[in-house]
């Protein structure tokens, strides 16, 4: 039996909703198809990397790398180092490029055993 | 500019004798529009000009007037404001149809209750800015509901009804609402402008602040539209709910009616059609319009010669009441359609006549059909040329005879030809 | 000048908006552009944008990478869409007062090809009525969304696959059009420059009519360069002049900090050094780098004497 009030909850404040819609069939859809947002909109971008940036232990925690991170996969942890998201980071390489003190190495992705 | 005398003015039940384009403007001030979109095109200018008239008055209180640079962005205007949880109503005519015919697809696709007159005039080239209405009917496919107005009375009320509609839950659709380019719009009759608040009880409450129930702007319930569905995904399926809901619109529009004569006092046969003298009827003709109006007059003067006519009026081209003209046509044994709009390289070259012959397909008891075209560009259709097309059908019924002039299955009925 | 560590104490900026794992190509110029966009504006802001690249990256139905109210439009509508969220948004803050519609900022997001081809009609009717939005056009200089055709965008010289032998005319300057509309602000931005921007929008969040930003945006799949070079090639621009930074507000054109020192010729660094970083300039020829120099050149002289005529505009309607 379609439940075709299923799609009134898109209508509910944030931390109610479904994170997913999901329907069986045309008359459980809504009207219209809304998108609600979530991590990870396109799948597992982590696999999209050849090279994986790896920030040394030289550091300064100046946080540039941070401010030019398109996909801001990098976050502050609270004692004030960066740490990198691997789940969505694509590899492209800027905080690299960018680090003042060149301080994040950018390794083959084949040549790392741990994960 | 002339100030409002009152602050706050509230309409009360008054008859004005007004133009069919003001009547638009007083029932879009009438059902309290939030957002209104302009732009100028003969022969609807003056419900955009009467309403600006409205909001600089302080009649309009709180609604937002945007003159805008063209029809395209008049759409997209009322399309953003609309998602954002507002009512909204404008008014174009012919070419600014066509220009914006993208964003007719965008703002059915999108659901929105959107209301908009059209005062509708024969598509260029050659320039016509007079009745015709291949403008709508040529936007069959958008997904836009559509009906006719036969009077200056019919445009107020319509539009009334049009919102009720429009923003019922299992409907949500846009509409236009049209009539004939300066027959209606430009000339003046008596129109009962209703009660403010007799109104107000009618209508739906304006959307509130949590807007539409299927799209909103809301920082605490972020969501997204219009983003891509591959194929394999569900295009196919929110396709066929835009039909679907479009369908199940015509118990909408009966019931509105209902409403509507029970509140208002004025009936409009079931929403869909009106019959006129169609159950003893040996012919009859399906006509839309304001030539159905001269046509209920036509019918009157042929029975008095002792012809047994009637009319169907339509006043929905979208949703199409197949039921209803299936059941009304199995009255009698011929049929005209008379269409005032093109479409070309159909089976019959009229869009109404083509889809009334698909609906009597294989049905028993259904009637010949003999497709009409008359009064393209806003040419004159007198009464006596109604009384003629009358008797044709008459003639065909008699011995069988089809007229010798029909071009291509069709009688274009009064073309001009100089001797 | 706000700093970095200032940015990344506030609570509010430190937030993204714009979700990670979204399909956007790695080293995306539009993905910096609206975050740090988004991070000056915050989240009572309402996005809408017309068919470009931004359309696609935000993924697919059901799951979008944007997590504040975002709307997705035709190609020529961008501008009328966001004039009537902004209408809408009045509409409501008149009905429903101190809710807060009235703090609605209305974002309209679009490309290089909906904001100077396609989209420039309703651009210009949105800044004559000076409707209360911001416009941000992130230039990546061509329809990438598409497969890198040309636009009017394109600058002089550039391969794309509608000019395969360099495009022949030179770059719309499309803030100067919006300029000659005497809206109250209008400003360029540069991805390498992200607090720059972020500054930019918040300024432009405080004042009330229409606003257009333009904001540099390289595109690594479309201008021939690795992901890494994004920032890079955007810093080039602005150093080697071919990319001028400033505001114009209230009729007072102001160069911003990274472009205040090159009104000195000598200080640009050499085209070749931008052009010879993008496979989209690999076959340029001399003839074609001096006409783009001279024309660098021309711009540079023309900025230089409206930075100098200092007359405050008369109110704007």
């Amino acid at each position: 039996m379609a439940d075709t009030e299923k799609w009134k909850a898109i209508n509910k404040s944030r931390d109610k909703r479904p994170k997913l819609q999901e329907y069986k069939n045309w008359k459980e859809l809504s009207p219209i198809p809304i998108s609600l947002p979530i991590d990870g909109s396109i799948g597992i971008t982590g696999d999209w990397r050849t090279f994986r940036p790896i920030i040394n232990e030289g550091c300064n925690k100046c946080g540039i790398c941070w401010m030019y991170c398109p996909e801001a996969v990098i976050s502050k942890k609270e004692d004030g180092s960066f740490e990198i998201n691997y789940l969505y980071c694509k590899g492209c390489g800027i905080c690299a490029k960018e680090c003042p003190t060149k301080n994040i190495e950018m390794k083959r992705e084949d040549d790392l055993k741990n994960d | 500019m002339i100030k409002s005398k009152q602050k706050d003015f509230i309409q009360k039940k008054e008859t004005k004798i007004i133009k069919g384009n003001e009547a638009a403007a007083f029932a879009a001030k009438s059902a309290r529009v939030q957002v209104i979109s302009a732009y100028p095109i003969t022969p609807q200018t003056t419900v955009v000009e009467k309403l600006s008239e409205f909001v600089d008055n302080g009649l309009m209180p709180g609604t937002q007037y945007i003159l805008v640079e063209s029809e395209h962005s008049v759409m997209a205007c009322v399309i953003g404001a609309s998602i954002a949880g507002t009512r909204t109503f404008t008014a174009t005519s012919g070419q600014g149809i066509f220009y914006m015919h993208e964003m007719l697809h965008w703002a059915a696709g999108t659901r929105l209750p959107i209301v908009v007159a059209i005062a509708s005039r024969g598509p260029a080239p050659p320039w016509n800015i007079w009745a015709d209405f291949t403008d709508v009917t040529s936007q069959r496919d958008t997904g836009w509901m559509m009906s006719f107005c036969s009077a200056h009375q019919e445009i107020f009320d319509d539009i009334l009804m049009s919102y009720k509609i429009c923003e019922d839950s299992d409907v949500l659709l846009p509409k236009f609402v049209a009539y004939g380019g300066f027959v209606l719009s430009h000339t003046s009759k008596p129109v009962i402008i209703e009660d403010q608040d007799a109104v107000d009880a009618y209508l739906p409450p304006l959307p509130d602040e949590k807007g539409w129930p299927h799209i909103f702007i809301d920082p605490d319930r972020p969501m997204m539209h219009g983003n891509l569905i591959m194929p394999s995904g569900f295009y196919a399926e929110f396709r066929l709910k835009i039909h679907d809901a479009m369908i199940k619109a015509k118990s909408k529009i009966t019931s509105a009616a209902r409403e509507f004569d029970r509140v208002f006092g004025r009936n409009y046969g079931n929403g869909l059609i009106q019959e006129y003298k169609m159950d003893d009827a040996d012919v009859g003709v399906v006509i839309y319009g304001d030539l159905a109006l001269q046509m209920e007059e036509a019918v009157n003067q042929v029975r008095e010669e002792g012809y047994k006519v009637g009319m169907v009026k339509l006043r929905y081209f979208r949703p199409f009441p197949t039921e209803d003209i299936v059941n009304a046509s199995k009255k009698v044994k011929i049929l005209g359609v008379i269409d005032r709009a093109t479409a070309f390289g159909s089976q019959t070259g009229g869009p109404i006549s083509g889809e009334v012959k698909s609906a009597l397909h294989n049905i028993k008891g259904a009637p010949e059909i003999l497709p009409i075209i008359a009064g393209l560009g806003g040419r004159e259709v007198s009464l006596e040329q109604q009384k003629e097309q009358l008797k044709i059908l008459i003639k065909i019924n008699e011995s069988g005879e089809l007229p010798k002039d029909l071009i291509h299955g069709t009688l274009w009925h009064g073309k001009l030809e100089v001797k | 000048m706000v700093s970095l560590k200032e940015v990344m104490e506030d609570k509010i900026a430190c937030k993204e908006h714009f979700l990670p794992g979204n399909s956007c190509c790695a080293g995306c110029g539009l993905e910096i552009a609206l975050r740090w966009a988004m991070k000056a504006l915050g989240p009572k802001t309402a996005l809408v944008t017309p068919a470009c690249c931004l359309n696609v990256v935000i993924g697919l139905w059901p799951r979008t990478a944007p997590d504040f109210p975002f709307i997705n439009m035709a190609f020529a509508a961008g501008a009328a869409a966001g004039t009537g969220f902004d209408a809408a948004f009045k509409a409501k803050a008149a009905r429903f007062p101190n809710q807060g519609w009235d703090e609605m900022t209305t974002l309209v997001f679009a490309g290089d090809g909906g904001t100077s081809d396609i989209g420039i009609q309703g651009l210009s009717g949105a800044a004559e009525r000076n409707t209360n939005i911001i416009y941000c056009c992130y230039d990546n200089e061509a329809y990438m969304n598409t497969g890198v055709q040309r636009s009017s965008s394109t600058p002089h010289g550039a391969k794309t696959t509608t000019t395969i032998y360099g495009e022949k005319r030179y770059k719309k300057n499309v803030p100067a059009i919006l300029r000659a509309h005497e809206i109250p602000y209008v400003a360029t931005c540069s991805i390498s420059e992200p607090l720059d921007i972020y500054e930019k929008f918040k300024k432009a969040k405080s004042i009330k009519g229409c606003k257009y930003i333009q904001i540099l945006a390289p595109c690594p799949p479309g201008w021939g360069i690795q992901s890494e070079d994004a920032i890079e090639v955007a810093r080039l621009a602005v150093k080697t002049g071919v990319w001028i930074l400033y505001e114009y507000e209230k009729g007072i054109l102001k160069l911003s900090k990274k472009s205040k020192p090159l009104l000195d010729p000598s200080k640009r660094l050499p085209l070749i050094e931008y052009l010879s970083m993008q496979k989209r300039f690999a076959h340029i020829s001399e003839k074609e780098i001096i006409e783009l120099q001279e024309r660098i050149d021309f711009d540079w002289k023309k900025i230089d004497s409206e930075v100098k005529c200092i007359v405050e505009q008369p109110k704007i309607i």
